[in-house]
């Protein structure tokens, strides 16, 4: 019986590897994994609304081959995402895995996806390991370096000449390195530093603290559905006309449409902005809400950059994604007009480019969008890259 | 000036703890009485707030959806009474514990299949939404003074209705012996569904107060449910009064504790570790009530009689 069944198993694996040999060229797979469940769901689907648009865009191709995008949800939990990169990786042996949103999910996958020689491609989770000493010649990065974003806020804080701040993340380590990221460059006075438990919903207690502090500047690093709460408490707490907000992922495309008016004024950092003015990025906004009938957010801009990032690459290989050294130079190129406009890679696969200080506001057509201030700056490189070996 | 601010905090715990109250009244009679452990609570306060949400977006006033959706949560309280849990109260704690828990997942489910997961915002009505200065420079919201208004009045509300009607003098008799109440000749069951309904209403009405100063998403009422226990065990399982005095007890200790433990630790330690161990403290505080409470009264401050 067991002999028959392998016998069987043989015959079936043999002609398998003809039919696939006969094919003249395959469809290029990329495995998409996300986080498309729970309340930060809304992130997961700008990442894949935003790769399915490149490639729509592309007539379904990357580099002149079709394209099948596997997409599967990593529910925020990194076993899980494992799980289901593996099963990419050696049962549907994709040549690509873009994702993850969330840096903790980027830490459990990078391992096993990129060991065997697979292409990571993280479109938003840019950890300073990876920059540093644990940087991988198969992993990309087409977001930035996690605290190039918060210390925009403390950049722009002390130039702007603000002597005292009041400061707040979540009790992680992200939390943890937000804040630290913005006392990088401000120099001022931190009135006092607090870390609310993740996930915290009612602000009361810390808006009291605030009001009572009078700091000249407020910086918060409060993700997803903390940012919708904090700023409608702090505008509800008559806070938002006295003391200006700071920020990083509080307010973005994804919590504005909860936000709205509560937002209008409230401060961002950021590498783009959908107002950002170049002809690929008016374009790419149009489509983009044509289609999904919303504004995208950086997540959705990131994850385009990464379908154009493959497809630039397979260009310069012809298709050929089986020489992976090739593959790898061509990637490192990146050969293609970002919609951020200026986007090289540095040694360490982590992107240098510039960043701005973005603001909230009310199109005309009543729909909410951050909008460029003005550039904190220029070609920025993270400041791992000095432990990272990668030439 | 830390005078204003130590007012302003036990404002902002009353605040938290009378949304503690207005949820676990509820529950902790629902427990009392039928001996049902209802973890889909929590989603009852959740439909609340979408459920307003909703009415809102039909009639564009905040008063219209309070009404609407108050009778929405209550409609559908008694169909889920009626539909799932009245052939669970036979049961053994842990069936209604996993049945319960079905719920949570299919409504938090079926909320994103309708509204999307995206969070949704309720707008403060206009005229209660400036904020008052308690202080000069100080301000407070006026609608987190509603919030506290309206679940004082639904405190007393309940204390009347408990305590000087007839069907209050049921309710408490049920809790203390449902058989016994059945035996005399009470509908027990159109007394459960009653219970049930009521209770699925006060969670409604949380939701609907909370929509304006939280984001409306799935999955919300799931953190809250969890203190809401605590509170019923602190208070007593079954006792309204133990209810209250345990959700405001809650919700100071809570408040104050997030407030103050950093700037209190930095009495005795170093200021970066005051940061470190201070919040963890916080978050840890209410638990370690609870547990001082167990220890000192296993039943809870005020336990219903004959339990």
């Amino acid at each position: 019986m067991t002999k028959t069944v392998s016998m069987l198993a043989t015959a079936a694996a043999a002609l398998a590897l003809a039919a696939s040999g006969a094919q003249a060229q395959e469809k290029l797979k990329v495995g998409l994994i996300a986080t498309l469940s729970g309340p930060p769901a809304v992130l997961g689907q700008q990442i894949r609304n935003g790769f399915q648009l490149a490639v729509k865009q592309k007539g379904g191709k990357l580099g002149g081959r079709e394209v099948e995008v596997l997409v599967q949800d990593d529910e925020l939990k990194p076993d899980i995402a494992v799980g289901k990169v593996k099963a990419m990786v050696e049962r549907d042996k994709v040549d690509f895995v873009v994702g993850p949103v969330f840096s903790n999910i980027l830490q459990a996958i990078v391992k096993p996806v990129t060991e065997g020689g697979t292409i990571l491609i993280s479109p938003n989770a840019g950890t300073s390991n990876y920059a540093g000493r644990d940087c991988n010649p198969n992993l990309f990065i087409t977001s930035y370096q996690n605290d190039q974003m918060h210390e925009i806020s403390g950049k722009y804080a002390q130039d702007s000449g603000m002597k005292t701040a009041f400061i707040m993340a979540p009790n992680y380590q992200a939390g943890k390195d937000s804040l630290a990221g913005f006392k990088r460059y401000f120099k001022g006075e931190i009135l006092d530093e607090v870390y609310v438990p993740l996930n915290q919903l009612d602000y009361s207690a810390e808006l009291s603290k605030i009001a009572a502090a009078k700091p000249q500047v407020v910086f918060v690093f409060l993700p997803g559905g903390m940012g919708v709460n904090f700023v409608k408490q702090y505008r509800q707490a008559g806070l938002a006309d006295t003391i200006p907000v700071y920020s990083t992922f509080t307010v973005d495309e994804s919590t504005l449409p909860a936000q709205q008016d509560a937002a209008l004024g409230f401060f961002a950092g950021s590498n783009w902005a959908p107002n950002l003015d170049n002809p690929q990025n008016k374009a790419f906004v149009a489509a983009y809400e044509q289609e999904f009938g919303a504004v995208p957010a950086t997540y959705a801009f990131q994850a385009y950059d990464a379908a154009l990032l493959i497809d630039s690459a397979l260009t310069a290989t012809k298709g050929d994604t089986k020489d992976r050294d090739a593959l790898r130079a061509a990637l490192k190129k990146a050969d293609f007009v970002s919609l951020r406009g200026s986007f090289k890679y540095n040694t360490n696969n982590y992107p240098i480019q510039d960043f701005y200080l973005t603001k909230v506001a009310k199109r005309p057509d009543g729909k909410y969008q951050t909008e460029i201030v003005r550039k904190v700056f220029d070609d920025y490189a993270d400041p791992y890259v000095k432990d990272c070996k990668m030439k | 000036m830390s005078t204003t601010l130590l007012i302003v905090q036990i404002l902002n715990g009353l605040q938290l703890g009378v949304l503690l109250f207005l949820i676990a009244a509820g529950l902790t009679l629902v427990f009392g009485v039928m001996d049902f452990i209802n973890l889909a609570h929590g989603v009852q306060y959740m439909l609340g707030a979408y459920l307003a949400v909703a009415f809102y977006g039909l009639t564009g006033s905040f008063f219209a959806a309070l009404v609407l959706a108050l009778a929405a949560a209550l409609v559908f309280g008694l169909l889920l009474e009626v539909l799932v849990f009245r052939h669970l109260y036979g049961r053994d704690h842990l069936d209604h514990v996993i049945a319960t828990f079905g719920i949570i997942l299919f409504l938090n489910s079926a909320v994103k299949l309708v509204w999307g997961a995206a969070p949704l915002s309720l707008p403060v009505p206009e005229a209660l939404s400036g904020s008052v200065a308690l202080a000069p420079g100080l301000l407070y919201p006026v609608w987190r003074l509603v919030i506290i208004g309206s679940g004082l009045a639904v405190a007393l509300l309940l204390y009347v209705l408990v305590s000087r009607t007839r069907i209050g003098m049921l309710v408490r008799a049920g809790a203390t012996n449902a058989e016994m109440v059945g035996a005399l000749g009470v509908d027990i069951r159109r007394l459960f569904s009653l219970v049930f309904g009521f209770g699925a209403m006060l969670a409604g009405f949380a939701g609907i107060m909370i929509a304006p100063i939280l984001s409306v998403e799935p999955g919300m009422g799931d953190t809250i449910l969890i203190l809401a226990f605590v509170v019923i065990v602190i208070g007593g399982i079954g006792s309204i009064r133990g209810a209250f005095v345990a959700a405001l007890l809650i919700g100071l200790v809570d408040t104050l504790g997030r407030s103050f433990s950093v700037d209190i630790l930095r009495l005795f330690m170093a200021s970066s570790t005051a940061r470190t161990v201070g919040p963890a403290l916080a978050s840890m505080l209410i638990y370690l009530l609870m547990a001082v409470v167990l220890y000192v009264r296993p039943t809870g401050l005020f336990p219903a009689k004959g339990r």
